[in-house]
């Protein structure tokens, strides 16, 4: 290891409150970044991840100020520079990629003018050089056809090529450091999986260190060599990736390791209790002892010292006990009942059918956004709906819940067909049919109370008495492990995985048959993540309700689904009892979905076997697949819609392959594996016409 | 049994109020301009209303002999053409205008909000036609449309605040409207849908309490407005009449003589933009305090 380039030194830092309180968002934080290195910093929402990576660059969100200790850069102390000597070292010495580089770049100019003006003002590179150089870095950052690429708006990119420029326009100036802050978080899987494993090529190639941060330790895992977990504002432990991640020391990260669904098994991992503290409150001894299964008195009460260890640090006074203990996952036992709750058949939903003037004039309509979808759902059951984003999961949703009327196709629920539009149907179909939405914010009245907000569904459906509401509303609270004195307040005053909780207390008040999931889970943060689906599958064993279970995630679907369906542009590509879909034989697409997925573990990589690509819609004929396909059957494909295998226990594939060829190819998945056909990252985007 | 229960739970199931007027007011106070407007919108209303004990004469009781006195002990404010005393008169003057003013925002308030959430919530076709039909009347130059209400109705201050509500109530729709559309795409009013909640239970319980307090700020804004409306109407012989006592009237009785009794036209002038100013800064501060930050936009 070399010299130090970044050093934070005790830093502590924060807002002051009404009173003029310190009220600290990063407490004594210590952490080197060595020439060269990658350092990872990890934490959940408000555990000031982001704010060290800042400070790292002298940069304060506004309102905050350090408190005591020192960011040093370079051998300069950022925030005793001026503001300009600062801005000077920004964007030449050391730059940032933000998450969304989408609504960082400008829409009115073209990628390549604006690399041009970055360089313009942090380099001394000549006007004519600087057009040769702005062609070099878009090769650099493996885009293809820099020329082409160079000319184009930020909207004509795809988000992964977005955050290529983004990476191109930080590295343009020689910069010795890159912070990147979440860069990869709204992308999808497999666009994420192939910047990362450009970002790895990018570091062994420059030199340059980096400091990654993100919420998700499978993405962490890919490019660090040293971790540095932070909660609450503290960083509980640093070191190097493979023994962090094998073996932590501090009982939060190994709490952290433990709540992240794996693929391998269908277990429900191990929830922690309780949720973070809320940002820059006081306390007085270790930060993560509320929710800590291993404290003691002594932990609530005084600060924990710096542990050294073979690997890096820990904040703990009890690690010798945490080397000992392993959160453990509950399998899932199915409680599927044979009655069918719902059946889909043949559903189809178009968001724009051009009307009878516009085609006269020559419109065509736009092939379907969702077709040929087909599934049951029995009571007790899960059904998992996964794809990437645009794949009509979210869609099909809105289907069944009368929000979208679909185009053609049929929804019954209870051996009863439903009326397509919400506007048709009676409260005897609204009722046994409830929603959980994504984001619990928006989800929830800020003006009404807690008890108001699961009293609504209770009026509605049922006609209760005032004592007997209050009964209900009581039990609702303990089921979803809610303390009553909660219900008289506004949800403003919750947490996110509070108000997630009373999202889905609310869809039970109507002691639905069926819920709809709408990625319950994606707003919150592992650790209330793993307490969520825990609560979920608890509901569900007692109150035997179906769930349709709608995530990008594949390890969130395979840890809590019965039956899973995989979506590629609103179509299914496969079908089945959950075990039987993530183990092959795959669909082509599945193979790829799950080659993406990260794992906390530096020795798994993921097997890219395909191009990065993004399409806007589906070709009009032939396999909804045909264009990024790996392993085409031949011109079938493009001619086509696929036909049905069907494999063991109800286990459907729609592909041209035969059952036999499917079966061929999964017996040479596991040489696959060890294998990964990396084409150079290189992106393309398949435009619809 | 059960009437036990109830009554034990019943303080603690008892109805927070929606839009927190305590705190909302201290926000409003704890800001200079919010200070400083809450002031001088109180000391006028606080003046109208005690306006018998602060006027030192009969504000009707003139004087052949006391024509255009300077302001002196005797008449602070000076006397007017008729000999009238000019503080008394300004102290009684706002009354009328503050009453119609009021009144007139209540009705603008209730009308404009009611049928501004409806149209938002309800949307399609029906909200597209009936924004068509606001445009319209927005298009049309306010003073005049005013003037030719009052003219056909006789004037007088009573029929100018039908007129006044009705038309300031469509600039209100306007903004009662985007705010119901703003909040109708948030997903807990997707919930209620969902559940099968009859219309008007939405518009009431998810609706209407997020969108009151951006509706009620924009009806302090309006009452300024009407009150240069109504003070303009006077002005021009069709708002407050004669025998009452009113600014605008006063303004336009006596601006003959501005040369030589200035002041009879510049403390009724001085009293009425004053009070609007009080109004504006008020409201500003009380869209501030809400979380409801908009530009001063002009009248329509």
């Amino acid at each position: 290891m070399s010299a130090a380039l970044i050093t934070i030194d005790k830093l502590s830092l924060g807002f002051r409150g009404r009173d003029l309180q310190r009220r600290p968002i990063l407490r004594n934080v210590s952490l080197t970044v060595d020439v060269g290195e990658t350092i990872g910093i990890v934490g959940e929402s408000g555990s000031g991840k982001s704010t060290v990576a800042l400070a790292m660059m002298g940069y304060l969100k506004p309102g905050l100020e350090v408190f005591s200790g020192r960011a040093v850069f370079n051998g300069n102390d950022m925030f005793a520079l001026s503001e300009p000597q600062r801005s000077r070292l920004r964007g030449s010495e050391i730059a940032l990629v933000p998450q969304n580089a989408g609504q960082t770049l400008t829409p009115t100019m073209t990628v390549g003018a604006q690399i041009e003006e970055a360089l313009a003002l942090h380099s001394g590179i000549a006007r004519k050089a600087r057009r040769t150089r702005v062609l070099e870095l878009l090769s650099l950052v493996r885009l293809s056809t820099p020329r082409v690429i160079a000319r184009r708006y930020p909207h004509e990119l795809s988000g992964g090529q977005q955050q290529r420029v983004a990476i191109a326009m930080a590295l343009g100036s020689g910069a010795r450091a890159l912070i990147l802050d979440e860069p990869t978080t709204g992308l999808d899987v497999t666009t994420q999986a192939h910047i990362l494993e450009f970002l790895r090529e990018l570091t062994s190639e420059l030199d340059i260190s980096m400091v990654y941060v993100s919420h998700d330790l499978g993405v962490i895992a890919r490019v660090a060599d040293r971790i540095a977990v932070m909660y609450a504002g503290e960083l509980v432990e640093q070191g190097n990736t493979r023994s962090l991640l094998r073996a932590p020391a501090h009982p939060y990260p190994q709490a952290l390791l433990g709540s992240i669904p794996r693929l391998g098994e269908r277990v429900i991992p191990a929830s922690l209790p309780g949720f973070p503290p809320p940002v820059g409150e006081a306390r007085q001894g270790c930060a993560f002892a509320p929710r800590c299964p291993l404290s003691v008195d002594r932990c609530r009460n005084e600060l924990p010292p710096a542990v050294e260890l073979a690997h890096g640090t820990a904040h703990c006074f009890r690690v010798d006990e945490a080397a000992l203990w392993k959160p453990a996952g509950n399998p899932v036992s199915s409680c599927r009942t044979d009655t069918v709750a719902l059946e889909v058949k043949d559903l189809a939903i178009s968001y724009f059918t051009p009307s009878l003037p516009s085609r006269l004039m020559g419109v065509r309509a736009s092939p379907d956004t969702v077709a040929r979808v087909d599934f049951a759902i029995r009571r007790g059951e899960t059904l998992g709906l996964v794809g990437e984003s645009g794949s009509g999961k979210s869609t099909i949703l809105r289907a069944i819940s009368g929000l979208i009327p679909p185009k053609h196709g049929t929804i019954e629920l209870n051996g009863a067909s439903l009326p397509g539009s919400i506007a048709h149907r009676s409260l005897e179909v609204t009722k046994p049919l409830q929603m959980i939405f994504q984001n619990a914010d928006s989800a929830l009245n800020p003006r009404l109370s807690v008890r108001e907000i699961l009293e609504a569904p209770m009026k509605l459906y049922f006609d209760l008495s005032q004592a007997e509401l209050d009964q209900r509303v009581e039990n609702l609270m303990g089921a979803v492990r809610l303390p009553i004195s909660y219900l008289n307040g506004f949800v403003g005053q919750l947490s996110g995985g509070e108000k997630q909780r009373i999202g889905i207390a609310r869809a039970f008040a109507a002691e639905p048959d069926i819920v709809l999931c709408d990625e319950v889970t994606s707003a919150l943060d592992v650790s209330v993540q793993a307490s969520t689906l825990a609560l979920l599958k608890r509901l569900q064993e007692s109150r035997g309700a179906a769930y349709i279970f709608v995530s990008h995630d594949l390890a969130v679907v395979r840890a809590i689904s019965d039956q899973v369906a995989v979506l590629y542009q609103g179509r299914i590509c496969e079908i089945g009892p959950t075990d039987s879909v993530f183990k092959p034989p795959f669909h082509p697409y599945t193979e790829i979905l799950i080659g993406a997925i990260l794992v906390p573990d530096p020795d798994t990589a993921p097997r890219l076997l395909v191009q990065d690509a993004s399409e806007s819609s589906p070709p009009s004929i032939g396999c909804p697949y045909q264009r990024r396909c790996p392993c085409r059957a031949g011109p079938i494909c493009d001619t086509e819609y696929p036909p049905i295998r069907v494999l063991a226990d109800g286990h459907r594939i729609h592909c041209h392959h035969t059952s036999a060829a499917l079966t061929a190819r999964a017996s040479s998945f596991d040489r696959n594996l060890e294998t990964r056909t990396l084409s150079a990252g290189t992106e393309q985007r398949v435009l619809s016409q | 049994m059960t009437d036990a229960v109830a009554t034990d739970s019943a303080p603690a199931r008892r109805r927070r109020p929606r839009v927190r007027i305590n705190s909302t007011l201290r926000r409003v106070a704890s800001r200079p301009s919010g200070a400083i407007g809450l002031i001088l919108t109180i000391f006028f209303v606080l003046l109208a209303l005690f306006a018998p004990l602060v006027a030192p004469y009969d504000p009707a009781a003139f004087d052949p002999d006391l024509v255009h006195l300077p302001p002196s002990a005797m008449h602070l404010m000076g006397t007017d053409s008729l000999g009238r005393d000019v503080l008394s008169r300004v102290a009684f003057g706002g009354r009328l205008a503050l009453v119609v003013t009021f009144c007139a925002a209540i009705i603008a308030l209730l009308w404009g909000g009611t049928a501004g959430i409806f149209f938002g919530v309800v949307g399609g076709r029906i909200d597209e036609f009936a924004m068509r039909i606001v445009d319209g009347f927005l298009a049309i130059p306010w003073l005049l449309f005013l003037l030719l209400m009052a003219s056909i109705t006789g004037g007088g201050a009573w029929i100018v605040i039908p007129i006044l509500g009705f038309f300031y109530g469509i600039a209100i729709i306007r903004v009662a409207r985007a705010a119901a559309l703003q909040i109708g795409a948030r997903d807990f009013v997707t919930a209620a849908k969902l559940r099968g909640e009859p219309r008007w239970s939405i518009i009431r319980t998810e609706v209407f309490p997020n969108v009151a307090d951006i509706i009620f700020v924009e009806g302090a804004m309006r009452w300024s407005w009407m009150l240069i409306a109504f003070a303009s109407l006077s002005f021009l012989g069709f708002g407050a009449t004669p025998p009452t006592v009113d600014w605008g009237l006063m303004i336009a009785n006596e601006r003959a003589f501005m040369a030589v009794a200035p002041w009879s036209v510049l403390w009724p002038c001085l009293a009425l933009s004053t009070l609007i100013i009080g109004i504006n800064l008020l409201a500003d501060a009380l869209g501030k305090a809400v979380g409801v930050d908009r530009a001063g936009d002009m009248p329509a």
